[in-house]
């Protein structure tokens, strides 16, 4: 693995009586795409949050690019794009003043921000819709114009939470490549995901959430290898006795 | 902090004001409408319950023996109905009464011990009489006042003369304020607290923008930006105020349109719109306590009555005709403060370094200070991603 653009160690986090996470430790290359896989609730989205500085851990260490996400989480948050869960747009804005706004809560210089915002509307395919109200985006385009956010101020490290939940094939193949060119540009992203297919087609290693637990971690093809079944799909029911799509 | 991040925000703002209808009709539309309507068709205030006016009194009537000035105050003061403030100048009586200490001074004329004892001398002969004036200014911020005060001095002239009401007098009162400006209609005494209604929806705007937001992650969003808590709040206060300003000028060009053109200099306006600023700010601290305490936009539509009637019943143009227990309770309302200022600016020409002005100033920008303060805490301590 390459210099860690992510390092965690031993990370938990607790809510009142329910544990979300318990004692995550894995690193992140730089450059790497890393999948981090598990039904609803597994704990991919807290450690996300904790990642990005939303959410403290109740123990363990984190760190960004060397920066440590609860001491020095204003350096982390200038180094990262997140695109959330939740389709969160600015319904009253056009798709172009929602990328327009980001950029500019990154500061980023005014030219450099419309070259960008012009280069991601291009390639995710908003072209001509960027001065349509997002509120009128069909629910694809929408989450299209999610990630375009995330990515806007050019981040070295992205945090992706189910990008392509409830798109169209179309859609997703469009993020898909785009994911891929990132990664040619040296990008370490972090991808989580529920569809196994995805992972399968994207991610250099991933590692499988449960209950709040890693419970296996490695390349797709190392897991399916290892398991002796035919893709990550059927990882995942070996290790848990569950469909990926059950509840955790 | 980056200028760029809070110009960003404010600009947002109010795009989201100008381009969704809800929010621009509750902001903008619906106080228009309702000071077209409510001035338009608005009859008349006050009640039937007993009420004690305060009336300062210069007595320039020195020379007398007979001390009719005297009789004159102990007939005053034994109506029950009139507090008696005795001045020795006019000057310090026109101040409180710019400032609302007062409902009317009285000047007692230097010849009415010499008009008295010339109607006593020959009761039935007016050609004998010394003919004087009262001079009585009023409380032109009080309708109650100017339609009351009036006919009680007169009366009371009457009665120390020990005249009949049918005959005629020697002594006219004049009153002084009602004869220099126009006629005083009942918009004038809704004016002022219809700036300070407007403003108060801010609060219901405020609630919902921030649960929304938080609703559907934007929220979250922003939080994972490098934008600052500081940042973002300071976005969100000038872009309410912002709203505030331009709530305030629609107000009062409905206002000047249906007739309301009091009589006062630039400065009393830059004052008045400073004011309604700085009132703004506290229905932005309002708005986020209802944001902390409600689980959904919907929730906050409703909780945000907590704060609006209050503002809106004790300390608007409402409160002028409500019990005075609750006029009492309007002092613990920033928005009692807006209007009672207003009032002496507009009304009772009050200047805006007179002291009354200047406490109702402060006491709006501390509350107002104070509550936004509170309401940031709160929701900062609160919010949950």
């Amino acid at each position: 693995m390459n210099e860690s653009s992510i390092v965690i160690e031993h990370l938990g986090k607790k809510y009142q009586d329910t544990t979300a996470l318990e004692d995550l430790t894995l690193q992140v290359g730089k450059g790497e795409l890393f999948g981090l896989l598990g039904p609803n609730g597994a704990g991919k989205t807290t450690t996300i949050n904790i990642l990005c500085g939303l959410v403290k851990p109740t123990t363990g260490t984190a760190t960004v690019c060397g920066y440590d996400v609860l001491k020095e989480s204003a350096k982390v948050k200038e180094l990262i794009g997140v695109c959330v869960q939740e389709t969160s747009i600015y319904p009253y804005l056009t798709g172009a003043e929602n990328v327009q706004l980001f950029g500019n809560l990154y500061a980023m210089d005014k030219a450099e921000l419309n070259a960008r915002r012009n280069m991601l509307i291009t390639k995710m395919g908003l072209a001509e819709d960027a001065k349509r109200r997002a509120g009128k985006y069909s629910g694809g385009m929408k989450r299209r114009l999610s990630l375009i956010l995330a990515l806007i101020n050019d981040p070295q490290i992205a945090f992706l939470d189910e990008p392509t939940v409830a798109m169209d094939p179309q859609s997703r193949h469009a993020v898909w490549d785009f994911l891929k060119e990132l990664k040619r540009e040296e990008k370490t992203i972090i991808l989580t995901t529920h569809y196994m297919e995805e992972a399968e087609e994207l991610c250099d290693r991933v590692g499988i959430i449960d209950h709040g637990k890693l419970i296996a971690l490695g390349t797709p093809k190392e897991l399916i290898v290892k398991n002796r079944v035919n893709n990550l799909e059927e990882v995942f029911l070996k290790l848990t006795g569950r469909t990926i799509r059950e509840e955790a | 902090m980056k200028l760029q991040r809070i110009a960003a925000l404010t600009k947002k703002e109010l795009k989201k004001t100008i381009r969704e209808p809800a929010v621009l009709f509750m902001i903008f539309l619906f106080p228009i409408i309702f000071v077209f309507a409510f001035g338009a068709s608005f009859g008349g205030v006050g009640g039937s319950q007993t009420v004690t006016y305060h009336i300062g009194v210069v007595n320039m009537d020195h020379g007398s023996s007979v001390n009719a000035s005297q009789t004159v105050l102990a007939a005053l003061t034994d109506t029950k109905i009139i507090n008696v403030h005795v001045y020795v100048d006019n000057q310090t009586a026109q101040n409180d009464l710019s400032q609302g200490n007062v409902q009317a001074v009285m000047i007692i004329p230097s010849d009415f011990s010499q008009s008295l004892a010339s109607y006593q001398a020959a009761p039935d002969n007016p050609a004998q009489w010394t003919n004087t004036t009262f001079s009585l200014y009023l409380d032109k911020g009080s309708l109650v006042a100017t339609q009351a005060i009036p006919p009680i001095i007169q009366q009371t002239l009457t009665t120390v003369a020990g005249q009949s009401q049918q005959t005629p007098s020697p002594f006219q009162v004049q009153t002084a304020s009602l004869v220099e400006v126009k006629t005083t209609s009942a918009l004038d005494f809704i004016a002022p607290g219809m700036f300070t209604f407007a403003s108060i929806f801010l609060i219901m705007m405020v609630a919902q923008s921030f649960t929304q937001d938080r609703e559907n992650g934007m929220l979250k969003r922003i939080r994972i930006t490098p934008t600052t808590p500081t940042e973002f709040m300071i976005s969100q206060v000038i872009s309410y105020m912002g709203i505030a300003l331009i709530q305030a000028a629609l107000v009062f060009a409905m206002t000047h349109a249906l007739g309301f053109t009091p009589s006062v200099g630039i400065s009393t306006y830059v004052f008045a719109f400073t004011l309604v600023l700085m009132f703004s700010v506290s229905n932005v601290g309002f708005g986020l306590i209802t944001a902390t305490i409600s689980k959904s936009a919907g929730a906050a539509t409703g909780l945000s009555f907590l704060f609006v009637l209050p503002q809106l019943f004790l300390g608007t143009f409402v409160g002028a005709s409500l019990s005075s227990d609750a006029q009492v309770a309007g002092k613990f309302v920033p928005s009692y403060y807006v209007t009672n200022a207003l009032t002496s600016l507009f009304l009772r020409g009050a200047a805006i370094t007179s002291p009354a002005i200047l406490l109702d100033f402060a006491v709006v920008s501390v509350s107002c200070v104070t509550i936004l303060v509170v309401g940031v805490a709160l929701y900062a301590k609160y919010y949950k991603v």
